[in-house]
């Protein structure tokens, strides 16, 4: 409480500083913060609230009539089995992000401080998957699950395991699997530098002391390691889950969101209705509620932030 | 950090290559295919070992990929000088000025890290035909500044409160305008900031798919990731050739790469602040 009010004084120096200081200098900040303000508005800020003024139209964007139609695409959208499926990926996504990438992630981060040679080349490569245009490593990993030439069906040919290969892309059954797998590839290492960093600012007297108490390799893991790490854990979920909410290109050129949408994700759905299809003022009742969706994740996140900060 | 005795060291070789062979054959399997004829390609799929034949990457420069190389690179150029200039401007007075708007200005540009690129997408591209932008790399240049603008300007932010305020008031004193107090003294001291949120936006604009994907359809105006589909289209069955443009189109940040890798990294990583 007392730091609170201490705060709050401060403050009202400041300011009463501030008004004193004259002149107010008004058209400086209106000469340097109109030009980022005016780009960010019209492209950003503005097309949310047209989103959803044509969220409420029957509409194919091709021509000017449009139909006020209110919250009937709204309804239609809670009945749309596929708008459902493709709410249960993105959901699949983010539980894979959070629970492969992250570990592994964190796994690789540490195989780079192992005491090993070759630490140079390893980082190098370890690297290297996140430097790709997602468009150049789709249409790679698309010949890599290709069911005749690409490289997994010929080394199962290879290990006579004839009976393990599969149409990857081409089958329903494992063709979400198989996206996943190429977006772990793409963004586990985006993690491992995170979890480099954050182990790289491990004071090693924290270490030392815990081998003097007889710490196990192991113990040294769990009990300072980990905790220790835990605000980048944070962070790194946070990042994954906003990125998993708008995930469109790898899908869109792998699978376009097939076969029999096993593989569609609000976003790629989004994209069909409007410009495959042409139905805009359904299409964006579908990028509104994606809007609402990572609100209502924003929000929560940050209350849950809110509320770590102030119990510890 | 610890000991490790011989047996565990050798597990930690083991696991450290797996990863490697995991990370690394994909970028091998790509350049190998890419120098192979599509003979050779039917006969050996997987073989790591071609004949060197740079027929593919001939054809790949006679059907154009240097078209879309130069339209990547202007574009890229462009909104990466606007987004500097644009970003420090605007974060200097956000910081350092106190107007009634501050606060919920840094709020709006906070919230734009959540705001999917899609709930803008119907909006721009009527946006973007409306104003005549449309199918020209112009139309790129907006929603690229556009996106770019909250990581930039939250970087720059904190970046600004930790130079001394001492500076400031000492070129006030002198009797420095706001203006000149930013040009002269603040913006080359935000030089590191400026550089990270140079590599971190090109490679974003560099990669970009969406965008254009739905404000571009002439394929001469095309950035490179179209390019790049657009070849996958035409090619079809000649995997070499695909691959040739595959790995033209990830060159130019390989070599970024190798050149200042902790640059690089560095420069990625720091999408990862906290608001």
């Amino acid at each position: 409480m007392s730091s609170l009010a201490e705060k709050s004084t401060a403050q009202v120096e400041l300011q009463k500083a501030a008004s004193s200081r004259k002149p107010r200098h008004t058209a400086f900040i209106i000469g340097f913060i109109g030009p980022a303000l005016l780009i960010y508005l019209t492209y950003v800020i503005f097309p949310i609230f047209s989103t959803l003024y044509y969220s409420m139209f029957h509409w194919s964007g091709i021509e000017s009539s449009k139909t006020f139609i209110l919250f009937d695409n709204y309804i239609k959208l809670m009945t749309d089995s596929i708008f459902w499926k493709t709410v249960l990926n993105n959901l699949l996504l983010v539980v894979a992000s959070i629970f492969t990438q992250l570990p592994l992630g964190l796994a690789m981060a540490l195989l780079l401080m192992a005491p090993i040679k070759g630490i140079r080349l390893f980082r190098t490569v370890y690297f290297m998957p996140l430097l790709m245009s997602t468009v150049a490593l789709g249409i790679l990993w698309t010949f890599i699950y290709d069911p005749t030439m690409g490289i997994i069906n010929q080394a199962f040919d290879l290990l006579g395991l004839r009976s393990w290969q599969m149409g990857w892309l081409g089958d329903s059954k494992t063709a979400f699997l198989a996206v996943i797998v190429t977006i772990c590839w793409q963004f586990t290492p985006f993690y491992m530098i995170l979890f480099r960093a954050a182990i790289a600012g491990i004071p090693d007297e924290i270490y030392e002391s815990a081998k003097i108490d007889g710490a196990s390799g192991w113990k040294q893991f769990w009990r300072i390691t980990l905790p220790l790490l835990k605000p980048t854990i944070v962070t790194s979920s946070v990042l994954s889950v906003i990125g998993s909410l708008k995930y469109f290109d790898l899908i869109y050129v792998m699978t376009e969101g097939g076969p029999d949408s096993s593989t569609e994700l609000m976003a790629t759905y989004m994209y069909k209705q409007a410009f495959a299809k042409f139905n805009m003022g359904y299409a964006s009742t579908i990028s509104f509620t994606m809007f609402v969706i990572s609100l209502i994740v924003a929000i929560f996140i940050l209350t849950a932030d809110k509320n770590r900060a102030q119990a510890s | 950090m610890t000991a490790v005795n011989s047996i565990q060291r050798i597990g930690l070789y083991v696991i450290a290559i797996l990863v490697l062979v995991v990370t690394g054959y994909p970028f091998i399997y790509m350049v190998a295919t890419s120098l192979k004829t599509q003979p050779e390609f039917f006969e050996h799929p997987v073989s790591l070992l071609p004949k060197f034949n740079f027929e593919n990457y001939a054809l790949v420069f006679k059907l154009g990929i240097d078209t879309y190389f130069l339209n990547s690179v202007i574009v890229s150029l462009i909104c990466v000088t606007a987004i500097i200039y644009l970003s420090a401007m605007i974060s200097f007075p956000l910081v350092r000025m106190r107007f009634k708007l501050n606060r919920p200005i840094f709020y709006l540009f906070l919230a734009g890290m959540m705001i999917p690129v899609h709930t803008t997408l119907i909006p721009i591209y009527m946006l973007t035909k409306h104003i005549g932008l449309y199918d020209s790399m112009w139309a790129l240049v907006g929603p690229y500044i556009a996106f770019s603008l909250p990581i930039s300007v939250i970087i720059l932010t904190q970046f600004i409160q930790e130079i001394p305020r001492e500076l400031d008031e000492a070129a006030v004193m002198d009797g420095a305008n706001p203006a000149r107090l930013f040009w002269s003294i603040v913006f080359p001291l935000l030089s590191p900031a400026l550089a990270t949120i140079a590599i971190y936006n090109f490679i974003h604009i560099w990669n970009e798919f969406v965008f254009g994907l739905v404000l571009i359809t002439t394929p001469a105006k095309m950035t490179l990731p179209l390019g790049l589909r657009a070849f996958y289209g035409e090619f079809s069955v000649n995997i070499p050739g695909i691959m040739a443009t595959l790995t033209l189109g990830s060159l130019p940040l390989m070599i970024a790469y190798f050149l200042a890798q902790e640059k690089v990294v560095s420069g990625l990583s720091a999408g990862a602040v906290k608001g």
